[in-house]
């Protein structure tokens, strides 16, 4: 009964979504408002009946209804309640209407809060989001329905995949959809735009933070995954160039690019096309990644077409990409820049460097993951391309892209002098080959690791000096350090969130560095009481227990003490954990953190017959918290660049209706 | 303007597009070389049976994908199938075979899906040029694109002065912001 | 531009079309391959033989390895089927599947099994085959036709019951 009801809700919402294309279609070309209107409520009313269909299912998974196959899937009687909550994202369908929910709350929120500021791409806007949610609706409600029933109830469910219980694991799924569902809103705004033929800053600045706040989302998204990984995965790595991983990275890379590129088209008025091109790329890539995860297209080896979600998708895809190009296609001379470049040593040219390297980077990525699928029909056997292929091909790019992010923010716009940017940055250049020859003294070697040491201090030397150019320039007025530091952030947030941001990532490349190049390792069958060495630390194999944890675990629990020169530090309690049920085992690290490197410790095999010896894999990995510090950074960063400021943008806003009624 | 010698199509300007080129070049075949350079080097035929460790197994374990388990490499995966191909790592390698003669039998049984790195050979040769081709190839396009962009300039509206503090002491520096600000 | 973005979507729609593919179900030709027997097994003294020699037999093709927890359930089913039906004409050809070489002739010692077994080289049977996983088993009748598909381990009366209804058929 209850399944039936989310059911017909989720029916009566995809009915809905049509209705809102079809009105705001009529509406606009018969120009009736009315039916626009009608076209924005219905919009916005898929909203309660989406949450109602996601609460029923939840109620279904909390009253362990196995009769529905989802719920059978997910859940297990014995499953902790907030586990059951989680268990709405835990598998395809349940995620696919999870998805639904959140593009739910972002297209009744986007329609509701702009309908008065961008009236004229409103009914284009109502019809493309509606096409978007037509899909994502019906896929829901007729290709993976989650109130699908069984023939035979089972008395009990299979339980939520193990790998899923992680708290990282959790968060790090809706982070994700939240960043690729508030992509979908600039790119709705953006096709208004190029429909209405109303190709002015509009709908850049109408989304501008929705912009931004989608990309920290799928930072964070990313950041967390690379946690997860890194906790509960076992292999000592954050990031594994997984197709899945790379799905959720593609989008991310085209839309850094974009968030860069608009800075050009609002303050010089150029690159419409080229900005246009970046939010559909954005776009189908988010759709593309959804695809390639939830297909399992490049990952399984073999046929993967079990359900008919794939040829679906592509075809969504396609169409998506032909409708918008066609768009772009008609808007041809509009969208040609009025403006032009004067010089190539400038803010705009910069931005342009910046463009050209992430759009390469994303071109290989693209490259190597849809190798597989390329590979199986030029040869008929499907295709691999693991981790050292992608570090090798895009270290150099990586590189060069720190570099950029040093030097960019020293150009103008418009022009800047060679004699100048040479000023600027001669004394980073050599404080930063001082800190790399003293590196070479303290006996860090490797040519690769050496210039990317020296890439990633220069920029960090020239960003610190920014905020430090600025602040001293208020303190000149009078201005105490603390105050002239903290209204310079004020005073333009989006610039020095956009600096925090790269300080974030510049710490985070010192890690990534550390960790690949640095990294060490070894494997060792310990005694009980017998020890292993590695680099500064010593382990001693303590004790090893195995004891029953909560619903169908059971925990094997070493307990290992860590000594750095002779000196006990630490306690540490790698386990294994093996769902009973099904089987399914977990290799759970615990390490030694500090801010210099992790002792990591898996414990690898211990089989109770031989109680007393166990084998230990331990990794060192050196500057690896710098990767979890900078993300932080990098998130706060975005934080400030995208925080809410009212005032000021309503007074934005109106000088800018001004100075739009002075140019007309 | 100190940029004036900087002017697209000027010597200097042609001489610093040259040496980049150069550079992108050599930092990629930099990148590609060493990796081709240590392949096949760690043969050891020393013909006795060697004292094989974890270590030396993961070292080759990490490089290989076995099917059974998506995406994950051999030194991690958990199931039986791993764990027996990490046995005939150890066999392999206690009867002396080197890093690569292991990955070859590997490829041969499996195909060369399980190695994370395909050969540069055959179809799989593509993937290792496609970047060093499309990268450079980008580059080259979009220093071209860069270029009509610029020559466009030449005949376009000329700049606000007041937009070019050239000289700029740190004093301006602060100006430059507001400025930038007001623009906003 | 929009001409590569164009072929390059071209590119990856062709190969997902070509990816798709699904298994050969039941009344689908059999895709040929070519086996090299392991050590100790034959074919009318042949150490190697293609699908299409097979031709004019029934073919009872199943794909198990030696890590495989389920295919130990069915091993013994088809040992004793084979007895049983080798001299009507019936071939058995175990394909193993992702398996090491020692390890495979260990499991086919541990059941005795005496019907020809090979490697799966370059897994290519198995993505001809578009296994999902093991054991999987296709019955393919004497004009090379597939005419039962099995997920997972098969019963041994399904297995006798296709056989004895193939060789009505058959003659």
């Amino acid at each position: 009964m209850i399944a039936d009801i989310g059911y017909f809700a989720l029916l009566i919402a995809f009915v809905t979504a049509i209705y809102a294309a079809v009105a705001a279609w009529y509406g606009k070309s018969k120009d009736k408002m009315r039916w626009v209107e009608s076209a924005r409520n219905a919009t916005i009313i898929i909203l309660p009946l989406v949450v109602l269909s996601c609460a029923l299912l939840v109620t279904s998974i909390l009253r362990n209804d196995f009769s529905l196959e989802y719920v059978w899937r997910v859940s297990s009687i014995e499953m902790p309640t907030y586990l059951k909550f989680t268990s709405l994202w835990g598998g395809q369908a349940g995620s696919l209407l999870f998805w639904n929910l959140l593009l739910a709350i972002f297209t009744a929120v986007a329609m509701a809060r702009k309908w008065h500021e961008q009236k004229e791409l409103m009914p284009y806007a109502l019809i493309v989001i509606s096409m978007t949610q037509i899909f994502f609706l019906g896929l829901s409600a007729f290709v993976e329905n989650p109130f699908t029933r069984l023939d035979v109830i089972p008395p009990n469910g299979n339980g939520l995949n193990p790998l899923l219980r992680h708290p990282g694991m959790i968060i790090h799924p809706p982070m994700l959809y939240l960043g690729f569902t508030g992509f979908i809103i600039p790119y709705t705004f953006a096709i208004a735009a190029l429909m209405a033929g109303k190709l002015d800053d509009g709908w850049i600045r109408t989304t501008r933070r929705w912009t931004l706040v989608a990309w920290l989302f799928l930072s964070l998204g990313l950041i967390l995954g690379g946690r997860w990984a890194y906790d509960v995965l076992g292999w000592g790595g954050y990031w594994g160039w997984d197709p899945v991983e790379n799905a959720s990275f593609m989008p991310w890379l085209a839309g850094t690019a974009f968030l860069h590129s608009v800075m050009i088209q609002e303050k010089r008025h150029m690159f419409k096309m080229w900005n246009m091109f970046l939010i559909i790329l954005t776009y189908s890539l988010v759709i593309y990644g959804t695809f390639i995860v939830r297909s399992g297209v490049i990952s399984s080896v073999h046929s993967f077409a079990r359900s008919a979600i794939g040829p679906l998708f592509f075809a969504f895809i396609a169409i998506m990409f032909i409708f918008s190009a066609y768009w772009v296609n008609r808007r041809r001379d509009e969208l040609a820049s009025t403006n032009s470049l004067q010089s190539l040593l400038s803010r705009e040219a910069a931005f342009l460097y910046n463009n050209f390297l992430i759009l390469a980077i994303l071109a290989v990525v693209f490259l190597f993951t849809n190798y597989p699928i390329v590979s199986e029909l030029f040869t008929g056997e499907k295709g691999f391309v693991g981790p050292p292929v992608y570090e090798k091909a895009l270290a150099p790019l990586f590189g060069l892209l720190v570099l950029l992010m040093g030097v960019a923010p020293l150009t103008m716009w418009y022009r800047s002098s060679v004699k100048r940017l040479g000023r600027a940055m001669r004394w980073p250049a050599i404080a930063s080959t001082i800190t790399v020859i003293v590196l070479f003294i303290l006996n860090i070697r490797g040519w690769g690791a050496l210039v990317g040491f020296w890439a990633a201090t220069f920029a960090t030397f020239l960003t610190l000096l920014e905020f430090w150019k600025g602040t001293r320039a208020r303190m000149k007025r009078g201005e105490s350090v603390w105050a002239a530091f903290s209204n310079l952030m004020a005073r333009n947030r989006r610039r020095y969130g956009g600096y925090w941001i790269h300080m974030g990532v510049l710490i985070m490349a010192f890690g990534v560095i550390g960790v690949e190049v640095f990294q060490q390792e070894t494997q060792l069958r310990l005694e009980k009481g017998g020890s292993l060495t590695l680099g500064r630390y010593e382990m001693v194999f303590n004790d090893i227990n195995r004891f029953p944890g909560p619903d169908d675990l059971m925990i094997t629990e070493a307990t290992m003490d860590v000594y750095v020169d002779g000196r006990l530090v630490d306690t540490i309690t790698p386990r294994t954990e093996l769902y009973t049920r099904t089987g399914q085992p977990m290799t759970i690290p615990d390490a030694r953190s500090t801010i210099a490197e992790d002792f990591y410790v898996l414990l690898v095999n211990w089989e109770p017959t031989s109680a007393n010896s166990a084998t230990f894999r331990v990794f060192l990995n050196p500057l690896i918290n710098w990767v979890w510090g900078g993300g932080i950074i990098f998130v706060l960063g975005t934080l400030i660049a995208a925080w809410p400021d009212r005032k000021k943008q309503s007074v934005a806003a109106r000088s800018r209706r001004v100075a739009i009624g002075a140019a007309d | 303007m100190g940029n004036r010698e900087w002017e697209v199509g000027s010597e200097k300007w042609q001489a610093l597009r040259v040496t980049l080129y150069v550079l992108v070049l050599a930092v990629f075949l930099g990148a590609a070389i060493p990796s081709v350079a240590q392949d096949g080097s760690e043969g050891d035929d020393s013909g006795l049976k060697k004292a094989v460790t974890a270590n030396d197994v993961n070292k080759i374990a990490k490089r290989v994908y076995c099917p059974v388990c998506e995406s994950t490499p051999l030194d991690v995966c958990q199931t039986q199938a791993c764990a027996d191909w990490r046995d005939i790592i150890r066999q392999k390698l206690e009867e002396g075979a080197s890093e690569q003669e292991i990955f070859d039998y590997f490829s041969n049984l499996y195909g060369d899906r399980v190695l994370a790195e395909p050969p540069r050979e055959g179809f799989s040769l593509l993937l290792w040029l496609l970047p060093l081709i499309i990268v450079p190839l980008g580059a080259v396009f979009f220093s071209r694109y860069m270029r009509n962009l610029k020559a466009t300039a030449v005949q376009s509206v000329s700049v606000p002065d007041t937009a070019v503090p050239d000289a700029a002491a740190s004093s301006d520096y602060l100006a430059r912001i507001e400025k930038e600000l007001e623009n906003n | 531009m929009w001409v590569g973005v164009f072929s390059l979507i071209g590119i990856l729609g062709w190969g997902l079309v070509q990816t798709s593919k699904t298994r050969p179900e039941a009344g689908q030709p059999a895709p040929d391959f070519t086996v090299q027997f392991l050590d100790g097994y034959r074919w009318e003294d042949r150490t190697s033989a293609t699908l299409d020699d097979f031709k004019g037999h029934i073919v009872v093709l199943n794909f198990w390895a030696s890590w495989c927890v389920e295919c130990r359930v069915e091993a013994k089913a088809f040992e004793d089927t084979w007895q049983k039906y080798a001299d009507q004409g019936v071939i058995f050809l175990g394909v193993a599947h992702v398996d090491v070489e020692p390890r495979s002739l260990e499991y086919l010692k541990e059941f005795n099994i005496s019907y020809p077994n090979a490697l799966d080289y370059g897994d290519r049977i198995s993505s001809d085959y578009e296994i999902t996983g093991v054991p999987e088993t296709f019955i393919i009748d004497p004009s090379g036709q597939v005419v039962y598909v099995q997920l997972g381990p098969i019963q041994e009366a399904t297995l006798v019951q296709t056989l004895e209804q193939l060789l009505v058929q058959g003659g």
